[in-house]
């Protein structure tokens, strides 16, 4: 089968009705019916479809693996409509069964129809080209002429002029002829191109079984971060096949972040100074710097680390009555990327007290908004830019029970509401506050702001297989190159005696890929082969 | 890096002029269209001929293309509209490409940092893809119709979806940007006229098979084979470049996002219309699925070429969303 020839190709689409089978041989005929209608091109054609139209609803829904939250609140904006979507795995696309099965066919599909293909190439590449046709002005294209130079002089000048053809030469009853092809490479590059895919669904495969992503924030300050397991995330996607345990060791340490901005806020460049120690250099404590920054990951041994996103977290001080006092540096999250005003909660537990009753009641939570630029206007912070200029906290100070021992996990970014609902946590103060602002709670307890340290969002990438799937693309590419330049043609001559000693020289031209462009090539080919030898 | 204004502004001119001189190519076209009704049944009688080749090859003739019997002897006025039309077509795609190089100029970087930017340069090579078919394929007469999806789109581009010259954000500042984007522009810009061509294609089918259907416009189109074999022979041009876009964008994406493929919803589109591309090269290879299934197919694609610059862009919200 030559599918790409259009004296066979018809049959690739059309599976013969087999003949009624008898007896055992009619399961046989059944598994053979099922391989070849799976196998033809109407089917891989279908699957091709079906495909595209599967991946649309993962471009036009949210989906869990982009966005959870978005999804949470589509299935609650949508009713039964969500719930059923959900069923579904509509929000799980490039996950779901339906998805699966069928990549899963239209693999099948590529091996079962690649496979013939291959042996038939190689036996067309033994082979030699086609007899010549009894009647050449039976083909589409076709010129003759006469000539006084004897047929084997015709046809020997004519095979030099078809350099670079599969040439044979067969001498006939009357005459002799040539019969020549080319474009043999074409149907190469084509099953490279069909092979490099298989090979990219195969290395993508084993990537998802083998691969995992972390995010992690570290503050800009000389804090470090190490690669030792999945709690020093704060969160963590394995692959399938990934339990956690056994991550290259590597250690990086944030050493400062900057940020360079346009007067109207934009962001213009991020650069992280890092320094990270990784195989041998854990052992001899050595560290090696390193600028992170967007579009420039860190490479080392199997994984890549990833400079994904900023922000800053800012520096309270709580002075308890009794004098002692605790400082914290917590990030809290951008709410507007272009100007960094950031919301969080940094939460404190009054030190020295064993009695959890008591704790409760006293604990404190710092809330509300930071702007690195602050625009206060009726006492209602905003920030008016996104670099650190005139820092400001617009701040809530809670005190009484957090919640931190009721077990439930809760947001670092935000207090519980609940708790504030039932009374157990109220607000004693609220202020804006500048660096070095203090407040001073009814109790005594005094609270500082002493500072902003920006923080970075990292994410540690590993897929063994990524290089794998580079490859197969490349080799798709230069598959696809060659498929689509290269054309089959062939092309035939033929001389024979007329009356009178005249020789009349036939040319017959097949295009077997792109039939309609053949025309002005074979007009000019065969010009070249009819043409008097102009040899001495 | 500062913009420099003042270019930026000239730019912006020569976009809205280049529209404009397209508009008076586009009436040009539709008047030689007008007029070429009569001259059609001779002429494809003449082409016939000619493709036939039955006779014997004069050995020393070049065979003439088919594109140049529309030089009859006698210059008529459907010809001399349509001589008017290249003239202003290419008039307006050098100010368009003035409009280009000075944006790049301005902002000091490739421009092709928004989607205002990336439609003017993917229309940009549309109008240049067209005036290289022009000169191989008789389809001049056919101007108006890829004209009118370029005026259209480049109308929205400057009012709508307008930018300002600006530098762009630090994700975008890359030499992928000039890789990935160029080729997506190149792609897509060819793509456009294997999309138009597809549906006159499917429009003279139908005239073909019932003539009274697209009565006026089915007979000036040239024959269904010539505008099928144009939007093939665009289509595999384009398709290797779109294939190599997409591979860069996964590359860019690997250093810029962490992952190389994440089905982000323009990811997403971009699968989907390779994926119906192929599927268009497919049917060409599959028994009862050449001709009005394969147009059909064409047209969905670029259709989904189309659908992911705007809907994706505009509606969705993505990574690249940046383009906004
Ligand atoms: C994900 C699935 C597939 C994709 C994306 C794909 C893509 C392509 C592309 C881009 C071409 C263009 C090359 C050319 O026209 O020469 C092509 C050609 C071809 N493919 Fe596939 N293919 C897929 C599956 C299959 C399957 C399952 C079969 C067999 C049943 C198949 C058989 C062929 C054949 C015979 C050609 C040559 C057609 C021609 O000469 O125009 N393909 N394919």
């Amino acid at each position: 089968m030559t599918v790409s020839d259009p004296e066979t190709d018809d049959a690739v689409g059309d599976d013969k009705p087999a003949q009624p089978p008898t007896g055992p041989r009619r399961l046989l005929a059944f598994g053979r019916n099922t391989w070849r209608g799976l196998t033809s091109m109407r089917t891989a054609l279908i699957l091709l479809f079906l495909l595209a139209l599967a991946a649309l609803p993962g471009a036009l829904l949210p989906q869990r693996s982009l966005n959870l939250p978005r999804v949470l609140d589509y299935i609650d904006a949508h009713g039964w409509w969500g719930t059923l979507l959900d069923r579904l795995q509509f929000f799980d696309v490039y996950a779901s069964v339906w998805f699966s099965a069928i990549y899963l066919l239209l693999f099948i599909s590529l091996v079962g129809c690649l496979l013939p293909r291959t042996v038939e190439y190689a036996r067309a590449l033994r082979a030699k080209p086609v007899l010549t046709p009894r009647n050449l002005s039976r083909l589409p294209h076709h010129a003759t002429t006469e000539t006084d130079t004897a047929p084997e002089e015709v046809v020997a000048a004519a095979k030099t002029r078809l350099k670079g053809w599969r040439v044979v030469e067969r001498a006939e009853t009357e005459g002799i002829s040539l019969s020549a092809e080319r474009g043999y490479l074409r149907e190469a590059g084509n099953l490279l191109f069909h092979f490099a895919m298989l090979g990219l669904i195969v290395a993508l495969a084993l990537g998802k079984m083998f691969n995992y992503e972390g995010q992690v924030i570290v503050l800009a300050d000389g804090s470090q971060f190490c690669n030792s397991g999945t709690l020093g995330y704060d969160s963590f996607r394995p692959g399938l096949r990934v339990d956690g345990t056994d991550l290259d060791p590597f250690c990086v340490r944030v050493n400062s972040f900057d940020a360079t901005y346009l007067p109207n806020g934009q962001a213009e460049q991020f650069t992280a100074k890092i320094d990270y120690q990784a195989a041998g250099d854990l052992d001899s404590g050595t560290w090696r710097p390193y600028d992170l920054r967007v579009n420039e990951p860190l490479r080392i041994v199997g994984d890549r680390v990833y400079l994904l996103g900023r922000g800053y977290a800012p520096t309270f001080t709580v002075t308890f009555p009794d004098g002692q006092r605790r400082t914290q540096t917590i990030q809290w999250r951008p709410v507007d990327q272009l100007t960094m005003l950031s919301e969080g909660a940094t939460k404190f537990d009054p030190p020295g007290v064993t009695d959890s009753a008591e704790r409760r009641q006293r604990q404190i939570a710092i809330t509300g908004l930071f702007a690195p630029t602050a625009l206060i206007q009726d006492k209602i912070l905003s920030s008016s830019h996104p670099a650190l200029r005139d820092p400001a906290v617009a701040i809530d100070v809670m005190r009484g029970d957090l919640g931190l021992e009721s077990g439930r996990g809760q947001s670092i970014f935000e207090i519980d509401q609940s708790l504030v609902d039932s009374g157990r946590l109220t607000r004693v103060a609220r202020e804006n506050l500048k660096p070095g602002g203090v407040i001073t709670l009814d109790d005594g307890t005094k609270v500082s702001f002493d500072g902003v340290v920006p923080f970075v969002s990292l994410q540690v990438s590993h897929d063994p297989t990524q290089l794998w799937v580079l490859v197969f693309a490349v080799l798709m590419i230069l598959g696809l190159g060659t498929s689509l330049t290269i054309k089959r043609r062939r092309v035939w001559v033929r001389a024979t005696r007329a009356d009178g000693g005249r020789t009349v020289v036939r040319v017959g031209g097949l295009a077997r890929t792109d039939q309609a462009g053949y025309g002005e090539e074979f007009s000019r080919l065969a010009a070249q082969l009819l043409s008097p030898r102009r040899d001495p | 890096m500062p913009v420099n204004e003042t270019l930026a502004n000239y730019g912006d001119w020569l976009y809205g002029a280049a529209a404009l001189v397209y508009v008076f190519a586009m009436v040009f076209y539709t008047t030689e269209q007008a007029f070429t009704r009569r001259a059609k049944k001779s002429e494809q009688a003449a082409a016939k001929v000619l493709v036939g080749a039955g006779a014997p090859v004069e050995p020393a003739s070049d065979a003439p293309a088919i594109g140049l019997i529309a030089e009859a002897p006698r210059r008529s006025r459907a010809d001399r509209f349509g001589r008017m039309a290249v003239a202003l077509t290419v008039l307006g795609a050098l100010l368009h490409l003035g409009s280009i190089v000075l944006r790049g100029v301005a902002t000091g970087r490739a421009p092709w940092g928004n989607m205002y930017e990336y439609g003017a340069s993917a229309m940009f090579v549309a109008v240049a893809t067209w005036l290289v078919l022009m000169r191989k394929f008789d389809v001049r007469r056919l101007g108006a119709f890829v004209l009118t999806p370029v005026v259209i789109l480049m109308f929205l581009g400057g009012t709508a979806l307008y930018t300002a010259a600006a530098p762009v954000q630090p994700a975008l500042q890359s030499y992928w940007l000039v890789i990935h984007v160029s080729a997506a522009i190149l792609s897509s810009g060819l793509f456009l006229v294997p999309g138009v061509v597809s549906l006159l294609y499917l429009v003279k089918v139908k005239h073909d098979a019932n003539p009274a259907k697209f009565a006026s416009l089915g007979a000036r189109l040239p024959d269904a084979d010539s505008l099928d074999r144009l939007a093939y022979r665009t289509t595999i041009f384009a398709f290797p470049i779109y294939t190599f876009g997409i591979i860069c964008g996964a590359i860019w994406a690997e250093a810029a996002w962490g992952r190389f493929w994440g089905w982000d919803p323009k990811e997403t589109v971009a699968f989907v219309a390779w994926v119906v591309y192929a599927g268009y090269l497919h049917s060409r290879a599959t028994a009862g699925w050449r001709g009005t299934r394969a147009a059909v197919i064409n047209s969905v694609a670029f259709g989904m070429v189309v659908f992911n610059l705007f809907f994706i862009n505009l509606v969705i919200a993505g990574l690249h969303s940046y383009a906004r």
